[in-house]
C-alpha cells in the first residue's frame, strides 16, 4: 500500500530531524548557526548552477556550498573584518547572484517561493531514497569523528597535541551541512533550514548533561515538531515549513519552563 | 621574531621550568615544542614516537555544551575505565567527576587539566602556567602533584611559570627566557646570574608577608560567625 502524502512528509521529515540533531548541536557548539544561514542563502546559486550546467541539484548545492565555505578561509585569514560580517557579505552577495542568475537566464525556470519556503508535502518517494542515504552517510561520518569535534570545540590545541587534525576535521563538517542542507532545501526551504538545526539542539541543551545526550535530545525533539507541525499544517491548512518551525520555538519555551522549575524543586 | 637562540633539552625525571617576563616568548616555546607553532629557522628534534601530554592555559568550555568533567577526560581518547580511575585517584578528582566542567573551581581545574594530560601516558608533559589563578595553599598543593608526577611516571616535564620563587624549589632546572635564553642551569645557579638579576632583581624585598588575625570566623555559605 503507498504511503499517503502526509505520512510521506512525515517520514522525510524525521529523516532530516535524525541527522539535524547531533549536527544543529555541533553547529550550537561552535557558533555556526550564522555560517548555516550563509550556507543555505548561497543555495540559490547553486541550484542555478546546477541548471545552467545541466548537472544534478544536489551537485550543484554541495559544491557551492563548499565554494563559500573556501572563500570564508580565505577572507577570515585577513584580521579587518569580522568573522560574521564577512559571512553577511557572502551570503547575500550569493542569493543576489542566485537571483540574478535566476531571472535573466534563458531556459532557466526556478520557483522562487516554493525554493524559500519548501514544500514538504510534494515529496516523493525517491526523495525518501535520498534522505536516508544522507542519514546514513552523515551519521556514520558523525561517529567516526565525533571525539575529535567535541575535543576541538573544547580546546583547539589541546585536541591538535592529542592528534587531531583540526583542519581535515572542520572540511569534513562543513561538507556533512552542505550535503544535509541540500536534501533539506525541498523540504522546508532555504529561509527556514537553519532554525531546523538550532532549535531542537537548544530545546535539547536545556536537559541534556552530556554531549551525547543533548544531540540525541536534539534529534527527538526535531522529529516530534517535524510530525506535530505537519499534522497542524494540514488540520488547519498552514504552510508546513513555517509550522515546523513555530512548533519548535514552542517546545523550546515548554523545555526552558521545564528546566527553571526542575531547577527550583532541587534548590 | 618573538625568539631567537634558543636551546632547550628536557630529559626523564626532571622538571625544566621556563621562566620570563610577559611578552618573553614561553607560549611560543612551548608552542613549537608541541608542534603547534612552525619555527622559522631551527630544529626541533623529539624522540621518535615521543608521547606528549599538554595542559594548555586556562581552559573556558561555553555554557552551551554540557560536558561533565569525565566525558571531558575521556575526550582524550583510548582510555579505559581503570587508567581513567587510577590518574582520577592521583589528581584527587573523584568526587567532581559527574560536576559540569564550568561549575569547578579554578584549582580544580588546574587538576582536571593535569589529569587529562596524564591520560595520554606522556614521555614530556608540557605545562603552561600550571597554578595560574590558583591561591597559594594551592599552588603548593598542585606543585608537590606535579612532582610526584615527574618521580613516578618517568617523563620529562616542561613547565612555564612567571612565578619565581615558589617554582624554584620543587624544579631541577630553570630557563631564564626574554627572547632569547637569558641563562640556564640549576636553580641556586640561576638566581646568582647576573642576568637574571637584571630582570628580576630586587623583586623579593618588594614583596612582604602580611600577617594577621581574624576576630571572626566563616561558615560555609561565607556567613559570618563570631
Amino acid at each position: 500500500m503507498p504511503l499517503d502524502f502526509i505520512a510521506r512528509a512525515m517520514v522525510a521529515g524525521v529523516g532530516i530531524a535524525l541527522v539535524s540533531g547531533p549536527l544543529g548541536s555541533i553547529m550550537v557548539w561552535r557558533r555556526m548557526a550564522n555560517f548555516g544561514d550563509a550556507l543555505a542563502h548561497s543555495t540559490l546559486l547553486g541550484l542555478c548552477f546546477a541548471l545552467l550546467l545541466n548537472i544534478h541539484v544536489y551537485i550543484g548545492l554541495v559544491s557551492i556550498c563548499i565554494v563559500v565555505a573556501s572563500f570564508l578561509a580565505l577572507f577570515s585569514r585577513r584580521q579587518h573584518l569580522a568573522n560574521d560580517t564577512i559571512l553577511c557579505m557572502l551570503a547575500y552577495t550569493t542569493l543576489a547572484l542566485g537571483l540574478i542568475l535566476a531571472t535573466v537566464l534563458p531556459g532557466i525556470r526556478v520557483d522562487l517561493l516554493g525554493y524559500l519556503y519548501g514544500d514538504i508535502l510534494a515529496v516523493n518517494p525517491q526523495d525518501l531514497i535520498w534522505i536516508y542515504s544522507v542519514d546514513a552517510i552523515v551519521l556514520l561520518t558523525l561517529c567516526k569523528i565525533w571525539r575529535s569535534v567535541l575535543s576541538m570545540t573544547v580546546h583547539e590545541d589541546l585536541a591538535k597535541v592529542e592528534g587531531v587534525s583540526v583542519a581535515r576535521i572542520q572540511w569534513i563538517l562543513i561538507v556533512l551541512m552542505a550535503i544535509v542542507f541540500a536534501v533539506a532545501m525541498k523540504l522546508i526551504g532555504i529561509l527556514l533550514i537553519t532554525a531546523l538545526l538550532i532549535i531542537p539542539a537548544s530545546t535539547a541543551r536545556q536537559i541534556a548533561k552530556t554531549p551525547e545526550q543533548m544531540a540525541i535530545i536534539a534529534s527527538l525533539v526535531g522529529a516530534i515538531s517535524v510530525c506535530l507541525g505537519i499534522g497542524i499544517s494540514s488540520h488547519w491548512d498552514w504552510p508546513a515549513g513555517p509550522a515546523i518551525v513555530v512548533v519548535n520555538m514552542g517546545m523550546f519555551i515548554l523545555s526552558t519552563i521545564f528546566a527553571r522549575v526542575a531547577a527550583k524543586s532541587i534548590a | 621574531m618573538v625568539l631567537t637562540e634558543v636551546d632547550l633539552t628536557v630529559h626523564r625525571g626532571e622538571i625544566v621550568t621556563l621562566i620570563g617576563p610577559n611578552g618573553a616568548g614561553k607560549s611560543t616555546l612551548v608552542k613549537v615544542v608541541l608542534g603547534l607553532v612552525r619555527p622559522s629557522a631551527g630544529k626541533v628534534s623529539l624522540q621518535a614516537g615521543i608521547r606528549m601530554g599538554y595542559m594548555p592555559q586556562g581552559l573556558l568550555v561555553e555554557p552551551f555544551m554540557p560536558m561533565s568533567v569525565k566525558r571531558f577526560l575521556q575526550l582524550a581518547g583510548n582510555t579505559n575505565k581503570k587508567e581513567l580511575q587510577k590518574v582520577v585517584a592521583e589528581l584527587m578528582i573523584e568526587h567532581l567527576q559527574s560536576s559540569p566542567i564550568q561549575a569547578i573551581s579554578g584549582g580544580e581545574l588546574q587538576r582536571v587539566l593535569l589529569a587529562r594530560a596524564l591520560l595520554c601516558k606522556p614521555d614530556l608533559l608540557v605545562l603552561d602556567e600550571p597554578v595560574q589563578g590558583v591561591d597559594v595553599t594551592g599552588q603548593q598543593e598542585l606543585y608537590k602533584l606535579i612532582m610526584h608526577i615527574r618521580d613516578t611516571h618517568d617523563c620529562g616535564i616542561l613547565m612555564v611559570s612567571h612565578d619565581l620563587h615558589l617554582v624554584m624549589a620543587g624544579t631541577d632546572s630553570v630557563i631564564c627566557l626574554n627572547k632569547h635564553v637569558c641563562c640556564s642551569g640549576h636553580p641556586a645557579t640561576v638566581r646568582l646570574h647576573p642576568e637574571f638579576l637584571s630582570l628580576f632583581g630586587g623583586e623579593p624585598e618588594r614583596l612582604a608577608l602580611y600577617e594577621h588575625k581574624h576576630n571572626h570566623k566563616h561558615d560555609l555559605g561565607g556567613g559570618v560567625c563570631r
